[in-house]
């Protein structure tokens, strides 16, 4: 057994300064060299101050802006420093009541819609923080938006289409509406 | 499901398979100790490591000296990472100020992580500090894969092992250190050097900065009405630990919510990537080993047994989180795929990776023992989330974790052989070596001690007040049990994956799932040792007309049905009082509107 404890010592203090130090030390520097803006949380800067990431959502539910997904965070939704989701069996009451709740304030906000409301509207991502909503979802806001800003419903769709993005290389994944973008965007179009 | 659906699971399985025997080819000739085209730069740091350990690479060990050394070396690593935690208030790589973890979830943490479960009871961005961060999760993710490949391997030589051997007449597996080191250095430094880099290109984050606060575009108020303006966006040394959390069926992530967290999993590239991952080096092995046992078919037939069972699961659990929640249509919400939404059940998940992204990483996770997740399990439908249940009760075999899917596959195809054997009376012999009293003992110790641990674990947590204190999902019970089945699943399998529901972080769970994970791991893997030294001893039967061949497509469903019958039946009857109830009462409701 002795003959073992100084490899095992040893190994362990050499591997852990490799893959626990220099590793991720030489990641993290060609990190910062070739992809710096993606390393740092692909930050929006505006005026030389961060206004949020291209990759973490935010909460939305002024009419007049486009609503995200339900986010299950605490203890406020989209706390990006405590990510969580709802963790809800499908058949909890809880689910039900919170999805009825999305449901209540959607048709409040706009209350002559009578599309079917797509699911990724009324459902809490897992992450709690999820940037995205489908192109159905953008879509079903689409008139309120407009009606609300006074803008164009054409004006509105063609913003939605410019931060649409399609699926990676044509096939991964979905289509997806970057909403904190989409409604940076809406801002800086009424203010013109 | 729609087309690109398919286009999706397809192109999947096929870079899969057609990155298998390139991967596994190059893993044998490191194993074999030839060269290698990392040998200009890996070389160096192998001989300087054994100098320094006092290693002789040439120095063969038998099995008891191979599972001290690896034993050794995982309660070193153990101490380290319980160390790290307790006292990482007083450390550097702190910006956050973290204070010191709980004992008990410290050890949880500890186990978890050094026996390759990575099971989280803890929330990474509220709790770790980097130095943590990379001393103990980091480097455990290296060192527990490389545990895990290391037996695997060592099971291999005693299996083509022909005595009396050049050794100086030890029965020898190999050499513990030499397969470590190699492992660590040739296969996964050099695998997550370059997928953590692509991972950054595509937004996971990479860095040594304190939490960055931003404005948000529009307040909100938080549960008690207060104004809130801003939001604190994590940061930290991400991508280098996820690139290894992936390839070595890790699953821990630096964030809470693992790979659903968009800074750990930022695109559905690097989604595919992640994924990926997570089966390649497990079926790669697959072809490492028919390459060193000098037959590739049989390792072509381990992997096609794998393939099938995972396709099959798979396909199940898409249809059901695509089928969505029947609770939601009255309410007029759309469920239905097309070309603007991808519907379904999309509680849990995220809009990136719509159904089929989020449920093939589910499989693949549950199958291999992963346990990283970019969607949230306990929100699956009953069918959903018994697949999940369904994959990790196999035992961990069907690909399993690095190594340990194989070891545990390997013992199946022993079992196997010796239930052919018994149908035709005949000695069983696997490759040639004779399957006897000592290997089935073995054998059967792998196998059941698996299934005594989740249930007598689920039973222990749903009969005490600890145990039922922290059930999230009261109603309906039946989900409620399921959580507690997936939590004591999870940790006898060192999966790690959960039905988050359940609050994991006290002192009952702590304790009984640490427990749990270590007989998981140890009582699986001392026996898999044992047998590849009780083998080395065997001489090589030359296969004779009575010989059951073992890559054959009968052998293959052979092989397939005794992980049905042996290692699944055992559950369902804890899997009838779990999704089965709960399924039957969701086909209630539905019929009662």
């Amino acid at each position: 057994m002795r003959s073992q404890l100084r490899p095992a010592l040893a190994s362990l203090a050499l591997l852990t300064v490799l893959t626990g130090l220099v590793y991720p030390l030489i990641v993290t520097g060609i990190a910062q060299i070739v992809f710096p803006q993606q390393a740092q949380g692909s930050l929006i800067v505006k005026d030389g101050k961060a206004i949020g990431s291209e990759l973490i959502g935010q909460s939305f539910d002024d009419p007049q802006y486009f609503w995200g997904r339900l986010s299950a965070t605490e203890p406020f939704p989209y706390n990006a420093a405590a990510s969580s989701g709802s963790n809800y069996g499908p058949l909890n009451p809880a689910l039900l009541e919170m999805v009825q709740g999305r449901v209540a304030a959607l048709k409040a906000a706009d209350p002559d819609n009578t599309q079917p409301i797509p699911v990724d509207l009324v459902t809490a991502s897992g992450s709690g923080l999820d940037p995205h909503i489908s192109p159905a979802a953008a879509e079903y806001q689409v008139a309120r938006v407009a009606r609300r800003r006074g803008l164009d419903v054409s004006t509105v769709r063609q913003l939605v289409a410019q931060h649409t993005e399609g699926r990676d290389l044509a096939v991964l994944g979905e289509p997806r509406v970057n909403v904190l973008e989409l409604n940076l965007a809406l801002d800086a179009t009424a203010s013109k | 499901m729609t087309l690109n659906g398919w286009l999706q699971l397809i192109l999947y399985f096929v870079v899969l398979i057609a990155l298998a025997k390139p991967l596994g080819a190059f893993m044998a000739r490191v194993y074999e100790g030839q060269s290698t085209r990392l040998d200009r730069i890996s070389g160096p740091l192998e001989r300087l490591i054994y100098r320094l350990s006092g290693v002789n690479p040439q120095a063969e060990m038998n099995w008891k000296t191979y599972a001290l050394a690896l034993l050794l070396f995982n309660l070193f690593g153990l101490i380290a990472v319980y160390l790290l935690q307790r006292l990482q208030g007083a450390l550097p790589l702190n910006p956050q100020g973290l204070g010191a973890v709980s004992p008990d979830s410290s050890f949880n943490t500890a186990v978890s992580f050094t026996s390759n479960t990575n099971w989280q009871g803890y929330a990474g961005e509220t709790t770790m500090s980097y130095l943590t961060q990379m001393l103990g999760m980091t480097v455990q993710n290296f060192v527990s894969a490389a545990t895990g490949m290391a037996i695997v391997v060592a099971l291999i030589r005693g299996l083509r092992a022909a005595p009396p051997l050049a050794t100086g007449g030890i029965e020898g597996v190999g050499n513990f250190w030499v397969d470590l080191t190699r492992t660590t250095l040739y296969i996964l430094l050099p695998l997550a050097l370059i997928l953590a880099v692509v991972l950054v290109s595509q937004g996971v984050v990479q860095n040594f900065n304190s939490y960055q606060t931003v404005l948000l575009l529009q307040a909100t108020v938080d549960g008690n009405g207060n104004a809130v303006t801003q939001q604190v966006l994590p940061m930290g040394p991400a991508a280098s630990q996820i690139a290894i959390k992936q390839l070595g069926t890790n699953g821990g992530g630096f964030f809470n919510v693992n790979s659903a967290h968009p800074f750990e999993n930022a695109t559905p590239l690097s989604n595919f990537l992640e994924m990926l991952s997570i089966l390649l080096i497990p079926a790669a092995l697959c072809y490492t080993f028919g390459k060193m046992v000098k037959d590739t078919r049989q390792g072509w037939a381990l992997l096609t047994a794998m393939t099938v069972v995972f396709a099959v699961m798979t396909l199940i659990a898409v249809g059901a989180e695509q089928n969505g929640n029947p609770a939601f249509t009255p309410m007029g919400v759309d469920q239905t795929a097309s070309e603007l939404q991808s519907g379904g059940n999309m509680e849990g998940k995220e809009v990136r990776n719509g159904i089929v992204n989020s449920v093939l990483w589910a499989s693949a996770t549950t199958v291999a023992s992963n346990g990283s997740v970019n969607s949230m399990h306990d929100s699956y439908t009953p069918i959903g989330g018994f697949v999940l249940l369904f994959n990790i009760q196999m035992g961990e075999v069907i690909f399993g974790g690095v190594g340990s899917g194989l070891y545990g596959m390997l013992i199946f195809a022993i079992i196997a052989v010796f239930i052919a054997g018994l149908m035709v009376g005949r000695t069983p012999e696997y490759l040639g070596k004779k399957i006897e009293a000592f290997e089935m003992k073995m054998a059967s110790i792998g196998i059941l001690v698996m299934p005594l641990t989740v249930l007598v674990g689920t039973a222990i947590g749903v009969l005490t007040t600890g145990g039922l204190a922290t059930i999230y999902n009261t109603t309906p019970a039946p989900h409620g049990f399921s959580e507690v089945l997936y939590a004591f699943t999870s940790a006898g399998n060192n999966n790690g994956s959960a039905f988050a529901g359940l609050g994991a972080n006290t002192l009952f769970y702590n304790t009984a799932l640490g427990v749990a994970m270590l007989i998981g791991r140890y009582w699986i893997a001392i026996p898999a040792l044992a047998i590849a030294g009780s083998l080395a001893g065997k001489k090589i039967v030359p296969a004779g007309p009575g010989t059951l061949p073992t890559h054959t497509p009968l052998f293959i469903v052979m092989l397939i049905g005794v992980v049905l019958l042996v290692g699944v039946l055992t559950f369902i009857p804890a899997l009838a009082l779990g999704p089965f109830v709960e399924q039957l009462m969701m086909m209630g409701q539905q019929a009662g509107q």
